[in-house]
């Protein structure tokens, strides 16, 4: 353990700890925009500088470990002054173009640049221009709007393993690319979309579908394979906008291409939306009591025509424990058959 | 080397080669073997490749020692090798036109040799060579009868320090580097030399290979490493090639790899060629260039030599500190720290260059001042133009004005004007350098050489160098000398790594001392020094025009009109500001404003 | 899973056998790759160059159907070299000398000759396994969709009891549940032996538990295995269907044998959110609802039971599943609870392992069971007090080769599974546009060295024969796959791998060797 100051007040956290953990810890606010709590520090923002007694200057917290006796200011006119002028940089190279873009209102640089009073600003000059629009069909890439926070490349690489973008080119014409700037062709787990705090990275599927503000968030289960990640609907009018998944769930907050992305078929027109009850060869939509009076009156026939272990039931590994059970029980104690059983085996 | 009466040594630096020291060589060499030459001298005559010595202007620069004399021909060419060799070699009399003349005692009389001393006298090639005088004899002595701790002991009692640019006591970074808890640990030669018109660590490398192998292998004992690297740019194929030469004729007689010097050490070193991205000399970016990864910097603590290469300690040394160390471990301590001053010990390799007349590769002690650089060994300012400004320290230093030529050379001193050592550069500019575009020039380098991973270098240098471009346009605002003040200080404090703390230097050290300068492009939209074109214009001096055509012929755009005997005209609008008339004009009567 | 996920972090060493982990279990996978980072080393067992493969330190390239040789060798070098944990084996297990006796045939030369593994990197291997003390096993249908798919899990067990890697954290037998439910469904009971938690139905004393319960007489004997219920159906003797979810067509081997069961039923009902192969079979077509579209509990691989959260409303007249099936019971005359609270309330209290359970505890996070107390933490890692029976069998295994072996008609091993981007029969995911247009083309993946012979190249329709059926289908030319296997991805009804699969099953549990057929190839004719 270490014992710290930070801004005057006293506390103990393990030596392992940084500062900006230290301080997140004591709910002590530092801005960050290029750390992410799951992956390895970067220090590229700046916007983390903190001052430190006996250091000659400012300090990334994110990067720095505490030591003994440290003392530690996070906040002063001189630190602010620097946070600010990182911040009027970062935005004389990003469009202003709030109005219509996908993240506002839940954009880290938007909420800077409103807490920083940045409306003016001292440094024009050339922006970032590009033409080129990656074509895969799962991730919108805006590099206009990309600060080069390096979370993606981050979250592709640590967490994913796939390592299809990196930094590219120098200077100010630095981006992240993909090798040869060829379109994305990867794993499209969409982790850099989870971990980008801008608008750079969006969801093709959900663009122009609605922003934060007008989106109800559900926390549910992703339905497909058996690891059970935890996502958050986002949704509209009865329409599931997005899928994300939140830091602190079990998986954390990491998803894959299907739990993501493969929402689409709820909308699906395909859906079926009556009861069909096949007459002659050919299905005819069927009122619900109809369908299941129907149903009923074939089971009683079969089970007393040839026994109850004549009629079997398969139930479904995609529903949920209430429905298993409540059909186990329908066979077993409804029909009286233990014929029943799953996909476990396919 | 020794055993020959005669030798001809041919500087084959990137300099010598470049003026056709090869060919001059291969003269050299051909002649020596003519049936003409006579077989009693033949057998003790060897000519003889060597690499940089200094004086590169001079080129191609060749020695005949012959009787233990030595004689020097400068601009030497294929052809006037035969008479050398009649006259000289065969005749014993030196060709006394074709031989230095006094500047060249000039520029090395103040300069001492330490690093340099064997350069230019032995064949980089040939560890044999090396070894003749002296070479890994140190390194053998050192691992069979010094103890570690005794090594760092006497390179911390040299007052050694890191002639990369930082200046970091090099005996106590071994001391941290052996200190450090790991099983493994590497030592790294950082010869990743990026500064404009630097070019110390090159000709170190192409002269003497030698002393950096056997620098390393001293490290690498001293802190206890077995495997090291050698990161050098893939820029100086001449000098690749002869270190990697001496790397595998160094293992082929057992200075490096297994058992070395029959001793129970283990040492092999490994070159890795950069890429040339300059942020690569910055140490966690090269350490992550050798990874394989892009060279980006990683914040600091952890400091290398802690967790450096592949997570494991890691002591990088730049090629001239480690050029350093036989020499030190051979002649003691106590020789060494008596170069130089009570803070900087020992020598400095600058690079000079620009507008002096004897510009080259030099060796001085710390401490020497400015004034003898430029003036004794620089030979003083080409054409009798007037001294302006020192620039050193590349693309992270400053500029040190004229009225201070009498400061000393050394870490302390230059970094309380505001400059710094830096790797070495040191470029000469006189009344015709226009300061702001100097500094435009500089902030434009590091500017495209950042490598993007923190906003203020990314960006900040970006600006700083648009608010450089608009004030050398004449598009200078009232309150940019002030933003280009708070921006430079604000990159300074917030950039990750050295290149962006530094890079605003060369702007704040001009600012500081040239601030006229300045004010002259924003208020008076003019450039003193006549170099900002769109700044300056060209225009006939009417009564003093003779319209003898010089200029209109000269004019590339076609800007210039007239008719003979009668004054021309320049036209402003078509004018490109090339100059060419300017320099044309017999009778001075071209204004330039 | 013995194990909980997070638990992956902490693993020492990773042994995956059968398993695709990073296309089928991404997330799985990413939590490997943090043990790994971690320093873990991690060892493949699997017939392809899976893309987890980048990241191991051995890779095991084994023949389709060998686990058995594979498994038993290593366990025969961590003997020979002492690697075993002779305490665990002396305190909790039983059986240990006469299996001990079984593999000594297994040396891993012999091993060698039937897997195609370098014996060296058997011994590697099995050193590494064998040589920590927090290892963890992880398996899916590579290891059980075989005919020998019961003795492969008991090869795999004896090589985990012989270093006593299980009970404790980060150390366990980890098979990955390859949907989301499948947990679940199997503790609720659909399966044709037990009640739900496992309870025995031909134990009177639990049988009489459950009539009381549930107010209704129950059959005293065990039921049947879907498999065997398609065959039962094709020999006429099963007459009526509910299929609630399921599309066996598609994902049922040999798929012109469950055309023919599925076509000989008198009556068959399916419900499901999508008119599925299957249900073009049916008499009575009931519309479900999605996950998205109802409240309930899931449970999943790590026994962690979570909430789901109903966030749309189904389309049109769809109807929760649930209230599906208590309608039909109603008719029956069986009334249920129907709200999935209640249900799951009644649920807990027959099961004691979940007991402590509820909805307001799992409001904020799942809970792994057992949970038997309301104030209990629920359980990441099994075994921590010991084993059910006290004490664990090792069971002797000897290698069999697979039911149907290549021979010069049908030249290839087929091997199946999934792929990344789609999901089991594919009705959902081919319906969402992104990913069909990214992966939307079933493939057949063939070595480099078998297409040259065949004269085919990437992108070719060629067709791969069974002794069960033909499908076109497009080549794809890759490392991947080994001299001599090819393989295709299940989802793609229009190049159906199961087509071409048998239907050869394990005696034991009746799973269908999905993983080993013989097929041919050859470039389709004009």
């Amino acid at each position: 353990m270490a014992r710290i100051t930070i801004n005057g007040k006293t506390i103990e956290v393990a030596d392992t700890a940084t500062i900006l953990q230290a301080a997140k810890l004591h709910k002590i606010p530092i801005p960050t925009l290029c750390h992410h709590p799951k992956l390895t520090p970067f220090g590229g923002c700046r916007l983390c500088i903190v001052e430190v007694k006996g250091m000659p200057k400012p300090v990334t917290s994110c990067t720095t470990t505490v030591g003994n006796g440290m003392e530690i200011t996070t906040s002063s006119p001189y630190l602010q002054e620097l946070r600010k002028t990182v911040l009027e940089l970062i935005l004389s190279d990003h469009p202003n173009d709030c109005m219509i873009c996908e993240k506002a209102g839940d954009c880290t640089l938007q909420n800077l640049a409103y807490d920083y009073g940045i409306r003016e600003n001292r440094f024009q000059g050339e922006r970032r221009t590009y033409a080129k629009r990656d074509n895969n069909p799962f991730v919108e890439r805006d590099l206009e709007k990309c600060i080069l926070c390096g979370r993606c490349v981050k979250a592709c690489d640590e967490i994913q393993g796939v390592e299809a973008i990196d930094f590219g080119y120098r200077g100010f014409n630095s981006k992240i690319c993909t090798s040869y700037e060829q379109d994305l062709d990867c794993e499209f787990c969409g982790q850099c979309i989870s971990v980008c705090p801008t608008g750079a990275l969006t969801g093709k599927l959900w663009i122009r579908k609605g922003r934060k503000d007008h989106q109800e968030e559900v926390d549910t289960i992703c339905t497909y394979c058996g690891t059970g990640c935890t996502i958050t609907a986002h949704v509209k009018d009865n329409e599931i906008l997005k899928i994300t998944s939140k830091e602190q769930t079990m998986n954390e907050g990491w998803l894959c291409v299907k739990g993501r992305f493969g929402y689409r078929f709820v909308n699906s027109p395909e859906r079926l939306t009556r009861p069909l009850i096949k007459r002659n060869g050919a299905f005819e939509e069927a009122s619900w009591p109809e369908a299941l009076d129907h149903v009923a009156k074939r089971l009683v026939e079969i089970k007393a025509g040839y026994g109850a272990d004549a009629i079997g039931g398969l139930s479904s590994a995609r529903c949920t424990n209430e429905e298993n059970y409540a059909f186990q029980k329908l066979i077993r104690a409804g029909i009286g058959t233990n014929n029943v059983d799953h996909c476990a085996r396919l | 080397m020794t055993k020959n009466k005669t030798v001809v040594n041919v500087c084959m630096g990137t300099g010598g080669m470049a003026s056709g020291g090869a060919e001059v060589l291969q003269a050299f060499r051909a002649e020596l073997e003519a049936a003409a030459f006579p077989a009693e001298v033949k057998e003790h005559c060897l000519a003889h490749r060597v690499g940089c010595r200094g004086l590169c202007a001079k080129d191609v620069l060749v020695d005949v020692l012959t009787d233990g004399s030595v004689t020097t021909y400068q601009f030497i060419k294929p052809d006037m090798v035969p008479r050398i060799v009649t006259e000289h070699i065969i005749g014993k009399t030196p060709v006394a036109e074709w031989q230095v003349g006094e500047d060249y005692e000039n520029f090395h009389q103040k300069q001492v040799k330490i690093v340099l001393s064997d350069c230019g006298k032995i064949d980089p090639e040939d560890p044999d060579d090396y070894h003749a005088v002296g070479g890994y004899g140190t390194a053998r002595d050192v691992l069979t009868e010094w103890l570690p701790g005794e090594v760092i002991e006497e390179i911390k009692a040299s007052g050694l320090r890191g002639r990369g640019g930082a200046g970091f006591p090099t005996g106590l970074k071994w001391e941290l580097g052996r200190k450090a808890r790991g099983d493994i640990k590497y030592i790294i030669c950082n010869a990743d030399e990026g500064d404009p018109g630097a070019f110390m660590d090159r000709a170190v490398i192409e002269g003497n290979p030698h002393a950096v192998i056997e620098g390393m292998i001293i490290a690498a004992y001293a802190i206890g490493a077995h495997h090291g690297y050698v990161y050098i740019r893939a820029e100086y194929p001449l000098a690749v090639e002869r270190l990697k030469l001496a790397i595998e004729r160094a293992r082929r007689r057992l200075f490096l790899g297994r058992n070395i010097f029959g001793t129970t050490f283990d040492f092999d070193i490994q070159v890795k060629l950069g890429a040339g991205a300059f942020v690569c000399g910055e140490e966690t970016a090269l350490i992550a260039s050798i990874e394989g990864q892009r060279g980006m910097p990683r914040p600091k603590p952890p400091f290398p030599v802690n967790k450096g290469l592949w997570q494991r300690p890691t002591v990088i040394n730049n090629v001239e500190t480690l050029a350093n160390v036989p020499y030190i471990m051979r002649r003691g301590y106590q020789w060494y720290a008596s170069h130089g001053t009570e803070r900087s010990r020992g020598t400095k390799v600058f690079a000079l260059t620009g507008k002096i007349k004897n510009p080259g590769l030099i060796e001085v002690p710390m401490g020497i001042t400015l004034r003898e650089i430029i003036e004794d060994i620089g030979g003083g300012i080409e054409g009798g133009k007037k001294l302006k400004a020192v620039q050193t320290g590349g693309p992270s230093g400053g500029c040190i004005p004229a009225n201070m030529l009498d400061i000393n050379v050394d870490y302390e001193s230059l970094a309380k004007v505001g400059s710094i050592v830096g790797s070495g550069g040191m470029i000469v500019l006189d009344e015709d350098n226009c300061m702001v575009n100097m500094a435009k020039y500089f902030i434009q380098f590091t500017q495209e050489e950042s490598c993007g991973k923190c906003v203020p270098c990314r960006i900040g240098t970006k600006r700083l160098l648009e608010i450089m471009e608009r004030i050398t346009k004449g598009q200078g605002k009232e309150g940019d000398l002030e933003l280009l003040d708070t921006l430079s200080n604000s990159i300074k404090v917030t950039s990750l790594c050295g290149l962006g703390q530094t890079a605003p230097n060369p702007v704040l050290s001009t600012l500081k001392y040239f601030r006229e300068e300045f004010e002259a492009h924003v208020r008076d939209k003019k450039c003193p020094a006549k170099v900002c074109k769109d700044l300056i214009t060209y225009s006939i001096i009417e009564g003093a025009c003779k319209g003898c055509g010089a200029c209109l012929r000269a004019c590339p755009a076609g800007a210039v009109t007239g008719e003979k005997k009668k004054p021309h005209k320049i036209d402003p609008d078509i004018c490109i500001k090339c100059g060419a008339c300017f320099e044309a004009c017999k009778f001075k009567s071209v204004g330039r404003d | 899973m013995t194990n909980s996920i997070r638990e992956i972090e902490g693993m020492e060493v990773i042994f995956i056998v059968g398993s695709n982990t990073k296309e089928t279990h991404p997330v799985i996978a990413n939590r490997m790759l943090k043990a790994r980072r971690r320093g873990a080393k991690i060892i493949i067992a699997d017939p392809r160059k899976i893309p987890m493969v980048k990241f191991c330190d051995i890779h095991l390239q084994i023949r389709p159907g060998s686990d058995i040789a594979l498994l038993n060798s290593m366990a025969k070098v961590i003997l020979a070299e002492g690697l075993q944990n002779d305490e665990f084996i002396g305190e909790k297990t039983e059986g240990f000398d006469a299996w001990k006796a079984s593999i000594e045939t297994f040396t891993p030369e012999y091993a060698e000759k039937i897997t195609g593994v370098p014996a060296d990197e058997i011994v590697k291997a099995a050193r590494m396994y064998g040589s920590s003390r927090k290892a963890g096993v992880f398996y899916t249908m590579g290891i059980t969709q075989h005919a020998c798919g019961t003795d492969n899990v008991s090869a795999l067990a004896n090589l985990v009891s012989l270093t006593g890697n299980i009970g404790r954290e980060s150390t366990g037998i980890n098979p990955l549940r390859g949907q989301n439910n499948v947990q679940g469904a199997s503790d609720a009971a659909c399966l044709p032996n037990v009640y739900p938690g496992y309870q025995n139905v031909e134990d009177p004393a639990i049988r009489n538990k459950f009539e009381k319960a549930w107010g209704a007489p129950l059959s005293p004997k065990a039921g049947m295995m879907s498999t065997v219920m398609m065959n039962e159906a094709a020999a006429g003797k099963l007459k009526a269907l509910y299929i609630m979810g399921e599309n066996p067509i598609i994902t049922d081997p040999n798929m012109h044998h469950t055309v023919k069961a599925l076509e000989n039923l008198e009556f068959l009902v399916v419900q499901d959110i999508f008119l599925t192969d299957t249900a073009k079979f049916a008499d009575v077509v009931l519309p479900a609802s999605c996950s998205f579209e109802k409240n309930g509990t899931f449970t999943n691989t790590e026994r962690r039971v979570q909430r789901v959260r109903q966030a749309v409303n189904p389309p049109g007249e769809a109807r929760e599943d649930l209230w599906i099936i208590t309608e039909i019971s109603k008719r029956l005359g069986l009334d249920m609870e129907n709200s999935p609270e209640k249900i799951f309330t009644e649920y807990c209290r027959l099961w004691p392992a979940i007991a402590g359970i509820s909805y307001a505890r799992l409001e904020k996070r799942g809970l792994c069971w057992p949970c038997p107390a309301a104030d209990h933490p629920g359980t990441p890692y099994l075994y921590k007090d010991g084993f059910p029976k006290g004490k664990v069998n090792f069971v002797p295994v000897s290698y069999q080769p697979p039911a149907e072996v290549c021979d010069r008609e049908y030249p290839f091993v087929l091997t199946t599974g999934r792929n990344l981007f789609q999901y089991h029969s594919g009705s959902m995911t081919r319906r969402v546009e992104p990913i069909e247009s990214h992966a939307g083309e079933p493939y057949v993946e063939i070595n480099p060295f078998d297409s040259k012979n065949l004269g085919i190249s990437s992108g070719d329709i060629i067709k791969v024969r069974s002794r069960r059926g033909e499908i076109a289908i497009k080549a794809r030319i890759t490392p991947r796959v080994s001299e001599g296997t090819v393989f295709i991805p299940m989802h793609y009804r229009e190049a159906a791998a199961n087509v071409l699969t048998i239907d050869a099953l394990d005696p034991q549990v009746k799973i269908p060797e999905l993983k080993v057929c013989a097929v041919a190839l050859s470039t389709a004719g004009p």
